[in-house]
């Protein structure tokens, strides 16, 4: 289709001058989105309150497809456990899943009562969630992953905050309003958690790549012990996340590390926990958090 | 008798679009709206693991721009993409950056290409489609590197192969904007 003919501008002055007028707006407006990016990327919250006030706005509307897409989920989960060997064996299955990994863990806390033991006598709590929600939405259409969470400071999140589904890590709290959170996923690239082979001392970081999956990169260089197969539990360095949580599975080594799955799927667990920094102490003596994680794991060896 | 003539002429397709025009409020709503609702429509989907959802807002906003020319002045991705930038996760501004240089570079293809069928249109949307997702990585606030360009590369195929329906919806919503329901008296 050619372009209707009252765009061409002629001899009319008038018409030259509102489409240059329009160029020099358009151009204006790429230089006001350069000058507001190069802020928001050198200090990532600056628009948090904007942001935060229009996910609040839909965050309602947000909590009616979580519930229907729940509602098609757990269908589609009947339906294809039917088809498979009878819905009662989606749900062993599940039950069986869940086992693998409660085992797993508590091989991890058998291992992290020994050596508390060891160290000094420290009394461990049970934590206490801060409020349990639904994550509502997420960034699906953005290299970024962040999903929103239907809880905010009037429920007592607070930035910071580990999230947690029933299965393991979901993720960590990025910006908080009245009504919704934003949480930063693991599989986030700029995300890195401090975790540890479940049952002995290897102890590496679990980077977000951006596709679902995670590196794991070990602190001691030398021969990788890792193996296909093997369970990450959060090692509770720099003080966010409380240590031996579920984080990920192993599923194929590298020379530095492996790629591992998550435990997790943001996507499967709808229902989240928000749980209070473990350590809030550890985290004012610093502020970059990669940075105490390497101090602390330092002074462990 | 006549009235009996009428009611038939009434229920026609085009009988009731006698003596109507457009209104006013639609005629100018529909397109910005469109696009809105497609900057948020992703929020709603929860994936956890790769960016799958094309940039339905941006396709909205192609979509207008490429099949009614000159219906959206070209300085018009500073306000939408101020809504894009709310609810796509991306640092605020990058929407409004690249949905104004999108503008401007279709403006000028536009012009070079005055004649063109709907294959041209569908290359236009892809090669503004692709560089779009490709500096929208670059601007994302992560580290870029190689391994993101891929992850990327499923959402740039999905969103090309779905531009067509996109184009559809908006000639629907054109069709909507346009038809006549207010009796001129």
């Amino acid at each position: 289709m050619a372009p209707p003919s009252s765009r061409r501008s002629g001899h009319s002055r008038r018409a030259q001058y509102s489409i240059f007028t329009g160029y020099v707006l358009a151009s204006i407006g790429a230089l006001i989105g350069a000058v507001l990016l190069a802020i928001s990327i050198f200090q990532p919250s600056a628009f948090s309150g904007v942001r935060g006030t229009a996910i609040n706005a839909v965050e309602p509307a947000a909590e009616v497809t979580t519930t229907s897409r729940t509602g098609f989920a757990s269908l589609y989960d009947n339906v294809s456990g039917y088809l498979r060997a009878g819905s009662q064996n989606a749900a062993l299955n599940e039950e069986l899943e869940i086992a693998r990994i409660k085992l797993e863990e508590a091989k991890a806390v058998e291992q992290e009562n020994l050596r508390l033991k060891a160290l000094l006598d420290i009394k461990q709590d049970e934590v206490e969630p801060i409020v349990v929600s639904r994550l509502v939405g997420s960034t699906s259409a953005s290299t970024r992953r962040f999903a929103y969470l239907g809880a905010g400071s009037s429920d007592g999140v607070a930035v910071g905050m580990p999230v947690r589904g029933p299965h393991g890590v979901v993720g960590r709290i990025l910006e908080v309003s009245s009504n919704s959170a934003r949480v930063m996923l693991l599989t986030d690239s700029e995300s890195v958690l401090p975790v540890r082979r479940a049952d002995d001392e290897v102890v590496a970081f679990a980077e977000g790549r951006g596709d679902g999956l995670l590196n794991i990169r070990l602190i001691n260089l030398g021969i990788n012990p890792l193996e296909p197969g093997d369970v990450f539990v959060t090692s509770g360095a720099g003080g966010y996340y409380r240590p031996s949580v579920a984080v990920a599975i192993v599923d194929e080594v590298t020379s530095d590390g492996a790629i591992a799955r998550l435990i997790a799927d943001p996507a499967a667990s709808d229902i989240v926990s928000v749980e209070p920094i473990w350590q809030p102490a550890a985290l004012q003596s610093a502020q970059i958090p990669v940075q105490i994680a390497l101090d602390e794991v330092e002074a462990d060896q | 008798m006549t009235g009996q003539l009428n009611r038939v002429s009434d229920s026609r397709q085009y009988g009731r679009q006698i003596n109507r025009e457009a209104s006013p409020w639609r005629q100018y709503a529909v397109p910005y709206v469109s696009i809105m609702a497609g900057s948020l429509l992703p929020v709603f989907v929860l994936t956890g693991t790769m960016p799958i959802m094309p940039p339905l807002g941006f396709m909205m906003l192609l979509g207008w721009r490429i099949m009614r020319p000159g219906l959206l002045p070209v300085w018009i991705g500073l306000p939408l993409g101020l809504v894009d930038d709310l609810f796509s996760g991306q640092p605020f501004g990058s929407a409004v950056l690249l949905w104004s240089l999108a503008m401007l570079a279709i403006e000028q293809l536009e012009q070079r290409f005055p004649w063109r069928n709907f294959g041209h249109d569908w290359l236009t949307a892809s090669v503004v489609l692709t560089a779009y997702l490709t500096l929208a990585v670059l601007f994302s606030g992560a580290t870029p590197n190689a391994h993101q360009l891929t992850i990327i590369a499923p959402q740039i195929a999905l969103s090309i192969l779905l531009y067509p329906i996109v184009a559809i919806v908006v000639s629907w919503l054109d069709r909507f904007r346009l038809s006549r329901t207010r009796e001129v008296v």
